[in-house]
């Protein structure tokens, strides 16, 4: 917005001006690519996830919790996959948020010079590595490691069915990892953007520095964190290519040692090969999947607003 | 710091400072371990002929040369696409656009576009680009797909470069009798090239590191184009890229392939990360005499 009109001698020419139209139409139109497109993913998110819904029945599928798409008599229950998406994106948030947090406050309070120009990078880096290497390592050293504490774990159990390691917990250690760098950089901007007034306020009174950046800083920067949190269910919600191998290949309970099915990677690992109505299913978890993007992203908008008007 | 609590040393803040510590070393120690894991296992996968051949089961060879140049195809349609596109967005919403309820609706939509997971990008163009407009599990489908990805990322890098162009620019052009096109061609987009670089790089990071959205509609070939037309041809023909490549093999248990083409693609995004970062510092404006 540079505020004033765009008053030139030029004007006149007829030419001149066809060729201003020109442009702006075109620039206008750039802009509403982005509107046609959330547009146009909505309606089709709807138009191929709902007929399922009405073939099979809303209850069917979003209550059941047999999933059997392939057998004769086939059964699409997804409530397991949609918990599944939901408690292991919550235990990933409860992971990686302390520790996303606590490493955002080192970043832009405790740590010395030197060291934060290590750290720093690092966390950069950690965020443009592909999902598709956080699969392949969480596979070859998540993986045997849980089946050691699997073993370990249900040595005498009669009924537990043994998943090789690949299960809830190695996937949300994953989604854990992978939601640290969304973390990290949200919130040290936000702690960051706290007046310096505040931090000095509270060490002339007497709080150590500890005190003064868990009891003043972080609360100050509340909005920004709360922020870091959504964009982080909202990554690790979405996340499908390094989860796929991770957690298993069954649909089961959401419990840390069952082989499980997230609404990401159950598209992934199905839809090549589906067919019929269980495609049609599988674009229902699509849309279920869009439905938690669209709330969090409508939350996140809400919250940016609030913090705008905060400052 | 400055505090007169300094003499005294309260345990609880002992304890939360070695807390704090451990959480950023944990970040430093994962990237190390990722990083030092995948080079170890993968470099020995990683010669002349895995980077310049495709695999033959005849020769019994394994090479990802067709990968590789899927990979660019891809980058580079997407960005002939993506960039004009994102550009003119740009310039509209800070040039053209009065403050409203229009501009408030695309800006969401483009926040929302960024935060719409791969997968249903995925969904979205196997539906719309490869059956509704019958291009099939192609390259440019895939391209098409990964051009709605990465428009948020162009137009809010060129919108914060157009953002730090001053505005005694504009009107100088203006009050010389340039015509608001003209203005904006020789003198914004020149001042705002070194953001709408740094985008364009962010971009090509992001489209080497995407898999979830390629999977179902730029597909898994693996073969080099022919000469030719099929340079052309290769366009509507489904190509894996390397990311896609990693993910099939590391499903067939082929895990020295897909170590390989992790230790490929982690040189790739270390290349990126260093030239983003070179780019920034050089055309930091702030720093410059």
């Amino acid at each position: 917005m540079n505020g004033q009109e765009s008053f030139s001698i030029m004007r006149n020419s007829k030419t001149t001006s066809a060729i201003e139209k020109t442009a702006q139409g075109i620039f206008t139109l750039c802009a509403f690519i982005a509107i046609l497109a959330v547009a146009s993913i909505t309606v089709y998110m709807v138009i191929n996830g709902t007929p399922a819904l009405f073939h099979v029945g809303i209850k069917e599928i979003v209550f059941g919790t047999v999933w059997k798409p392939a057998s004769a008599e086939p059964s699409f229950g997804i409530l397991y996959v949609i918990l599944t998406s939901i408690i292991g994106t919550a235990l990933a948030v409860l992971l990686g948020v302390p520790v996303g947090v606590l490493t955002a406050v080192f970043l832009s309070e405790v740590a010395p010079k030197k060291l934060a120009a290590i750290v720093k990078p690092a966390v950069e880096l950690l965020a443009g590595i592909p999902s598709v290497i956080y699969g392949l390592l969480g596979l070859m050293i998540l993986n045997p490691l849980m089946y050691k504490l699997e073993l370990a774990i249900f040595k005498d159990s009669e009924t537990h069915q043994f998943t090789g390691g690949a299960n809830l917990l190695s996937a949300v250690l994953v989604l854990a990892i992978m939601i640290l760098p969304t973390v990290i950089n949200i919130s040290e901007s936000a702690i960051r953007a706290v007046p310096a007034q505040l931090k000095s306020a509270s060490l002339a009174l007497g709080a150590s520095h500890i005190q003064t950046i868990f009891q003043v800083i972080v609360p100050a920067a509340k909005s920004g964190i709360i922020t870091a949190i959504v964009l982080g269910v909202g990554r690790a919600i979405g996340e499908a290519m390094a989860i796929t191998l991770v957690s298993g290949s069954s649909v089961n309970m959401p419990l840390p040692f069952n082989s499980v099915r997230f609404l990401t990677t159950a598209i992934v690992s199905e839809m090549g090969y589906a067919a019929g109505t269980h495609r049609q299913v599988l674009f229902t978890i699509g849309l279920v999947l869009f439905v938690f993007i669209m709330i969090i992203n409508i939350s996140l908008s809400k919250l940016l607003k609030k913090g705008d008007k905060e400052r | 710091m400055n505090s007169i609590m300094n003499g005294k040393t309260r345990i609880s803040d002992i304890v939360i400072r070695a807390l704090i510590y451990v959480s950023a070393f944990i970040s430093v120690l994962l990237l190390v371990g990722m990083l030092a894991y995948v080079f170890v296992k993968g470099i020995g996968s990683v010669n002349w002929t895995f980077l310049t051949t495709v695999t033959s089961t005849l020769n019994k060879t394994v090479g990802i040369a067709g990968n590789i140049v899927n990979t660019l195809y891809i980058i580079i349609i997407t960005l002939l696409i993506a960039t004009p596109v994102g550009i003119g967005s740009a310039i509209y919403l800070n040039e053209y656009a009065k403050p409203g309820k229009l501009v408030r609706i695309i800006e969401f939509t483009t926040e929302t576009l960024s935060g719409i997971p791969s997968i249903i990008f995925g969904l979205f163009g196997m539906v719309f680009f490869g059956t509704l407009f019958g291009l099939g599990y192609s390259i440019l489908t895939g391209s098409l797909t990964l051009t709605l990805m990465i428009l948020p990322l162009i137009t809010r890098n060129t919108q914060e470069a157009l953002k730090t162009v001053p505005d005694s620019y504009r009107s100088g052009a203006l009050g010389m009798g340039a015509t608001k096109w003209y203005m904006i061609r020789t003198i914004l987009l020149p001042s705002a090239m070194p953001g709408i670089i740094t985008g364009i790089i962010l971009a090509i990071g992001r489209i080497v590191g995407e898999s979830a959205a390629l999977l179902f509609t730029a597909g898994s070939g693996y073969l080099l184009p022919k000469s030719g037309m099929g340079i052309l041809k290769k366009i509507f023909e489904s190509g894996g890229t390397l990311t896609i490549q990693l993910y099939l093999s590391m499903a067939k248990a082929e895990y020295s392939t897909a170590f390989g083409i992790a230790a490929v693609l982690l040189i790739i995004v270390l290349f990126i990360n260093w030239l983003t970062k070179f780019l920034t510092k050089k055309f930091d404006v702030s720093k410059r005499d």
